[in-house]
């Protein structure tokens, strides 16, 4: 072999690789910015993960992106709707490449905490410092070790949707406020012909995970709550009897046919589809449900007699009746984002914003002084109950480490599936947190 | 590709004296090499990088407890191998694999053969009937995941028709109920790929020479007989390269499944790819998730073997075998 065809070879091969490699790096080399105002006139895009696929939120979305956009002209903001269920896979993966988004939607909880430890996550602590505080106690649930890497742009509760006309035909008077008039109210409903006492999107595991964790809420001091995220200690007797309780619940079969298979939220056939349609009497859901529900009638208007009820209470429990279940959205600055990404989020949180935001019923806006925005009466009710609620505890499979939430949610998705009993379902976590 | 510069350099060395003959051996040597590192490399470079690169480092990963998100510190061994092969789950998937497999070969197989041997008659409107067998195949998985989600959610097409012809008795929760799901499942994979079956069967019907079949009946052979004992045989080499692209398919079944039932009921239909997404993506274990994908690589590539050796050895006589070694 002869110089001339190494050096041919070695050239073709350089080329290849240059080639692979560029088109590897192509994404943007914006060097890490220190948060900050975001007035330098450089031009700048930022690329935004939202999770809201469908108008009116869609819209909203971009019509903020636009008004920054006008205010700033050299920010432009690439918009990207993704699916809620993209998340989970997109974000790990695009958080590791080298252009992840600059704005990303963020539950907060312990995926943030694995988030912060790999340095993937912006600190926006010093940024937001003047403004903060102005968003009241939501924020928490986007801290790790007091620093802040995220804003929450909406916080809600989980509690019981319902069809106020169904349960008037089943001669349900006020809405259940203990366990035993839940079971109560499905009987009735039952009895009336309702086909679905109680919705549920089983297939996506997380709704059936809502039963399990409020009865915890309920049955758990909030000692035990808090710290069963800290040391994974489960231990005490109310895990168990949670599940007991929530085997009591599945054997009054309140649920729709093949509950099992059912999505939350895609299509007529989904939960929040059925709840819409008037097919079943009521669903333990997030406050997100009445946009949800929204894009799932035939005129893609939230139905009439739609209302909202708490968690009912649990006699005996060391929980507190006001304790609530909830979280929020939010979003974070990746590690790469430019100084432009904090100024969007702060004017995406503005008064002004909000107020639109809590026009349009698919959330609850937590700057203070846009609560007035949200007309909703069951909104109202919710929000109230927010403001009102002793405690509120993120939801179990956010607040835990992905692995250990996931983990909990597909023994409960097992429980439902009658292939679990309670001890399982503890048993199964416990073993979850153990080879974390 | 040697005997051809061989024979340059001969025609050269004739032509002209010893040492420019051998210089222009050498240039034509090199440009071969050139025009081979020139057409090979690129595609090389990229198979390397996306292909070889990343199986390596699944192996590298499966020895790690990793979120995906950090650095690798954690280091376990083969402890993920390990509990993957302990998890009634895991274990639970490689059954259900098995069991598509298994339906496949025995099922997909004669309906397919059936259908093309009567796409093979003349008879009327027979492209049509080609095209009609052959659409959903070229459906995305995703559409004809939804399709059939649609079809059959409780009260859906499939329920209602199957009462409207009164046989309602027979209507179960298709993807509810734990002991159905996985044989829907298997419907629907049968409905989407049977047309791919077909069409490779089709191609290899027209390659009988009809005159084998013409001389047999000659000799008195009933119709049977003849698909015995000529229309099989000679259709053999297709229906084991057949078999083996279904092994392999339903090895790797993910996309219907994940978006008909995630994985669900409590894992009454979940395979080693929608475990493996589901502890890799949806619980950040991408170590474990690594050590499951090593697993599942692992099997595909020993069947994949065994079958070659053992299987289609002889359709593949000096073409795969005897370059290979």
């Amino acid at each position: 072999m002869t110089a001339l065809t190494r050096r041919w070879r070695a050239a073709a091969l350089l080329a290849g690789v240059a080639l692979v490699l560029a088109a590897c790096g192509g994404g943007s080399d914006a060097p890490t910015a220190q948060p900050g105002g975001g007035d330098s006139n450089q031009p700048v895009t930022l690329t935004w993960w939202h999770n809201a696929t469908a108008d009116p939120g869609k819209a909203y979305y971009q019509s903020v992106a636009d008004a920054y956009h006008a205010a700033h002209p050299n920010v432009t903001i690439k918009v990207q709707p993704l699916q809620n269920e993209q998340f989970s896979t997109k974000i790990p993966v695009a958080l590791q490449s080298n252009s992840p988004p600059d704005i990303f939607q963020q539950w907060g909880g312990g995926q943030l905490a694995d988030q912060v430890q790999a340095g993937k996550v912006q600190d926006l602590t010093e940024a937001v410092k003047p403004w903060i505080s102005s968003l009241g106690v939501a924020v928490n649930n986007w801290q790790v070790d007091g620093r802040q890497y995220g804003i929450p742009y909406s916080f809600g509760i989980v509690g019981f949707w319902y069809n106020k006309a169904l349960f008037q035909k089943a001669g349900i008077g006020s809405p259940p406020a203990t366990f035993e008039d839940l079971l109560g109210a499905v009987r009735r409903l039952e009895s009336a012909g309702v086909p679905a006492p109680i919705a549920i999107g089983s297939k996506d595991k997380w709704p059936d995970a809502f039963y399990w964790d409020y009865l915890a809420l309920r049955l758990c001091s909030q000692e035990v709550m808090q710290r069963s995220a800290a040391d994974y200690n489960f231990d005490d007797p109310c895990w168990v009897k949670a599940g007991d309780m929530v085997k009591q619940l599945i054997d009054a079969q309140p649920f729709q046919k093949g509950f099992l298979a059912t999505p939350a939220q895609q299509g007529a056939g989904s939960s929040a589809g059925l709840l819409a349609n008037g097919k079943a009497g009521m669903e333990l859901m997030g406050h997100w449900n009445p946009g949800v529900m929204q894009s799932l009638t035939p005129d893609k208007k939230v139905p009439d007699g739609l209302g909202w009820f708490p968690f009912p209470a649990v006699s005996g429990g060391a929980g507190s009746p006001d304790a609530a279940l909830g979280g929020g959205d939010g979003f974070s600055c990746s590690y790469k984002a430019p100084p432009a990404c904090v100024d969007f989020l702060k004017f995406l949180v503005t008064v002004d914003n909000q107020k639109r935001f809590g026009e349009l019923n698919i959330g609850l806006p937590v700057a203070a002084g846009s609560e007035s925005a949200v007309a909703d009466p069951n909104l109202k009710g919710l929000l109230e109950f927010r403001n009102k609620a002793g405690y509120i505890q993120t939801y179990l499979d956010v607040a835990y480490a992905t692995s250990v939430g996931q983990a909990l949610n597909d023994a409960i998705a097992q429980q439902f599936a009658g292939q679990l009993d309670a001890p399982g379902v503890v048993e199964a976590v416990k073993s979850a947190a153990a080879s974390r | 590709v040697t005997q051809v510069q061989t024979a340059t350099g001969e025609v050269a060395g004739r032509a002209g004296g010893a040492r420019p003959a051998t210089r222009r051996h050498r240039r034509a040597l090199g440009r071969k090499h050139a025009e081979l590192a020139l057409f090979v490399g690129p595609a090389l470079v990229v198979y390397s990088m996306f292909v070889l690169l990343p199986i390596g480092l699944a192996f590298w990963y499966a020895m790690y407890r990793w979120n995906g998100l950090g650095p690798l510190t954690d280091f376990v061994g083969l402890d993920n191998y390990r509990r993957a092969l302990h998890d009634p789950a895991f274990l639970g998937s490689i059954r259900h694999n098995a069991i598509i497999i298994v339906l496949s070969l025995t099922l997909q197989l004669p309906i397919a053969l059936g259908l093309a041997v009567l796409l093979n008659a003349r008879l009327r409107g027979r492209a049509l009937l080609r095209m009609v067998v052959f659409a959903p195949f070229v459906l995305s998985e995703v559409v004809t995941g939804v399709i059939w989600l649609l079809i059959l959610q409780p009260d859906g097409l499939a329920d209602r028709t199957l009462q409207a012809v009164g046989l309602g008795g027979l209507v179960q929760l298709w993807l509810a109920d734990r002991s159905i799901v996985l044989y829907t499942m298997f419907v629907v994979v049968t409905w989407k790929y049977v047309g791919f079956a077909i069409i490779l069967f089709l191609a290899g019907l027209q390659a009988i020479p009809r005159e084998l079949a013409e001389a047999a009946e000659v000799d008195g052979a009933s119709r049977p007989r003849v698909f015995r004992h000529i229309t099989v045989p000679l259709l053999g080499p297709t229906i084991r390269v057949w078999a083996f692209l279904s092994i392999i398919g339903s090895l790797q079944l993910f996309d219907l499944v994940w978006i008909m039932t995630l994985g669900g009921p409590a894992n009454a239909s979940s395979t080693m790819a929608t475990y493996m997404v589901d502890r890799g993506f949806r619980r950040y274990q991408f170590g474990y998730g690594s050590a499951v994908a090593v697993i599942l690589f692992l099997i595909s590539f020993a069947v994949s073997l065994a079958y070659q050796r053992l299987v289609l050895r002889r359709d593949t006589e000096g073409a795969l075998t005897r370059m290979a070694g």
